[in-house]
């Protein structure tokens, strides 16, 4: 009797251990945590949902923890987005209140995760006529919106929650009455790189570029390299195969993401924060289109680990084949495939190229110098796509075009082969009630 | 003499005991007298919002004009223009939000009857008694105490006067106001500040 219980405390002590180690490993060690995932992720978030840690930063954060995690992403773009309800209009107590309805201090009261099967588009896992709480006076004030229904501000091209810089009222006066199309903008070279490029230059010790250029000498595969722009820059192997370490001489056969930080270091920010680079931002392996859960790609592409070289080739860095080929080399979806035989597709000297709309050339000032770089992060102005009107659609086309080409779901599918189909109105009462006044 | 002594010793322990106790309910009450009135600190509290407020429409917005210097233009849609700067009610906004952002110990907002943005209408019965009571007697304040998801306020309403025509012209010719006869002088809105009291 005695050796029987002497049994089973033995196996219960080992199973236990057992148990305890198994999730134990998958908590601290196993990148793939499946088991310990409560349900699966968002589009946004699902390449990461095995990086628990990224959100949960701590083990028994309450509301707080969490709303720090997601400001840690996505506050930047919040902020850029002038965020038409930024945390800040709700902490008073006057709305105290409306926070029993909806808690809009915090992210996850609109985008609760994990909860996928009640999941609308953007994330939003309230119901859409959300806005009813605070504007219910808006439908008996505004005329024009008198029978309207609440689930139609954001979906209908009219309103977004967050980014209304192409759609507010007086934006829609200013730029009413244009041509759908106007001239073709000049898409100037971008040089951001340049400037950084310049220090990393200055700074490689002369012992340490040479050195590195002997061994480089017995590669033989350093195809275009000889008149790349790298080149004519004076970049030498070393600048990308060298370490970052200034009293090293290691070559690096495979130069990855921080070698090319080390010059593009924006490009490479906002790579990390884009669908294509934010495993690697989270340490997690690099995305292959196999892990996509919703897009359909090139059966050949599946299993291409996505890096910088997988869009710029190395040693040719064609940014011609960056913008367009490299992108229809994986992308195989209704919208990518329509591209070459669409009017945008069909403009001469690649006027317009998959990068033109998905990673646009952004002006910023750099150290007292006007650049221009290549917004590396494609989400930045993908979605919702009315992020795209100003900074994309409106380079070339109106604005009123282009409220409502984005509306219509037909033209984006087949990649604007025709005119809208859809037609908002925001524009027609915008200017209505201007002149009225 | 031994059982004369413990009453003795018990009686000297409670006579110190009584002594310790009201010297701390003393030392209370010195404590709370000392204290700042919650009416004194909103008054102090909107005479510095005050200045502030009018400074920058008077010394900045009406010397800058409808048109700007050139360098700095003030502009409803200041985020979206190079040269923006903050209008007179969003510059005092901005400075709510920012001040929110650094404390819990009092919060105050900028409302009115006549709102151009219906979201700054009064929405709390205090802050609508509050309003209606600032703009039907001018020079006065109003004072009292509310509750808002649980907590206990004391709330001060304070007429916003119209200080400058950059105010008047620029209310009265907006699309969204409700009211467009404002004048140099009026009450054209209040400001309110909230201070805590106590979790109820």
């Amino acid at each position: 009797m005695r050796s029987m219980k002497k049994l089973i405390w033995m196996v219960w002590i080992v199973l236990t251990l057992s148990i305890a180690s198994y999730y134990g490993y998958e908590m601290f060690v196993e990148e793939h945590k499946s088991s310990l995932l409560i349900g699966e992720a968002t589009h946004g978030h699902y390449q990461i949902e095995m990086s628990c840690g990224t959100c949960h930063t701590e083990a028994f954060g309450g509301g707080e923890v969490i709303q720090e995690a997601c400001e840690s992403c996505h506050a930047q773009e919040l902020e850029l987005a002038h965020d038409s309800h930024p945390r800040k209009k709700f902490t008073d107590p006057r709305n105290a209140d409306l926070l029993e309805q909806i808690d809009a201090r915090y992210c996850v009261s609109c985008h609760n995760e994990h909860q996928r099967e009640q999941t609308h588009e953007m994330g939003l896992t309230l119901p859409k006529d959300y806005c009813f709480h605070c504007h219910e006076d808006v439908l008996e004030e505004r005329e024009s919106h008198q029978g309207l229904a609440f689930d139609s501000c954001a979906s209908a091209g009219c309103h977004n929650y967050h980014d209304n810089r192409a759609l507010y009222e007086s934006f829609l006066v200013e730029h009413a009455n244009k041509p759908w199309l106007d001239a073709m903008a000049r898409i100037a070279e971008p040089g951001h790189a340049q400037l950084s490029a310049r220090k990393i230059l200055d700074k490689t010790p002369a012992w340490q570029a040479s050195a590195l250029s002997a061994s480089a000498s017995d590669t033989e595969n350093t195809g275009h390299w000889d008149g790349h722009l790298h080149v004519q820059k004076g970049m030498s192997c070393a600048a990308c195969h060298g370490s970052n370490e200034q009293e090293s001489s290691v070559w690096i056969e495979k130069p990855g993401l921080e070698q090319c930080a080390s010059c593009h270091q924006k490009e490479a920010e906002g790579y990390q924060q884009g669908k294509h680079g934010m495993r690697l931002a989270q340490n997690l392996s690099a995305m292959t289109p196999a892990q996509s859960r919703s897009l359909e790609f090139s059966h050949s592409a599946l299993q291409s680990e996505h890096g910088c070289t997988t869009c710029h080739q190395a040693h040719e860095f064609d940014t011609a084949f960056a913008a367009t080929q490299a992108c229809l080399s994986c992308h195989q979806d209704e919208h990518s495939t329509a591209f070459e035989s669409s009017p945008h597709g069909q403009l001469a000297d690649d006027l317009v190229t998959c990068a033109t709309c998905h990673m646009p050339r952004l002006e910023t000032m750099v150290g007292g110098e006007k650049v221009l770089r290549v917004e590396h992060n494609q989400n930045a102005y993908l979605r919702p796509n009315e992020k795209m009107i100003r900074p994309v659609c409106m380079q070339c086309h109106s604005l009123e075009f282009s409220i409502d080409a984005l509306a219509d779901e037909t033209l984006i599918n087949n990649n604007f082969n025709g005119q809208p189909a859809e037609h908002v109105p925001s524009m027609d009462w915008a200017v209505e009630r201007d002149q009225r006044h | 003499m031994k059982t004369m002594k413990k009453p003795v010793f018990k009686s000297a322990l409670l006579a110190s005991a009584l002594v310790g106790t009201a010297a701390l309910l003393s030392a209370c009450g010195e404590e709370k007298a000392a204290g700042i009135e919650p009416k004194i600190y909103t008054d102090s509290l909107f005479a510095v919002m005050k200045a502030d407020r009018t400074n920058y429409t008077k010394l900045i917005i009406k010397r800058l004009g409808p048109a700007g210097a050139g360098a700095i233009k003030p502009d409803e849609h200041w985020k979206d223009i190079p040269n923006g700067a903050l209008l007179p009610a969003q510059m005092f906004r901005a400075g709510s939000e920012a001040v929110a952002e650094m404390t819990d110990d009092f919060t105050y907002s900028l409302q009115s009857i006549w709102p151009i943005n219906s979201q700054n209408a009064p929405k709390t019965d205090m802050e609508k008694q509050g309003l209606e009571y600032i703009a039907a007697n001018p020079g006065e304040n109003f004072y009292g105490e509310e509750t808002l998801g649980g907590v206990t306020y004391y709330t001060a309403v304070y007429p916003d006067v119209a200080v400058s025509d950059a105010c008047t012209s620029c209310h009265n010719e907006h699309k969204d106001s409700p009211k467009t006869d404002f004048k140099l002088g009026e009450v054209m809105g209040g400001v309110v500040i909230r201070v805590p009291l106590k979790s109820s």
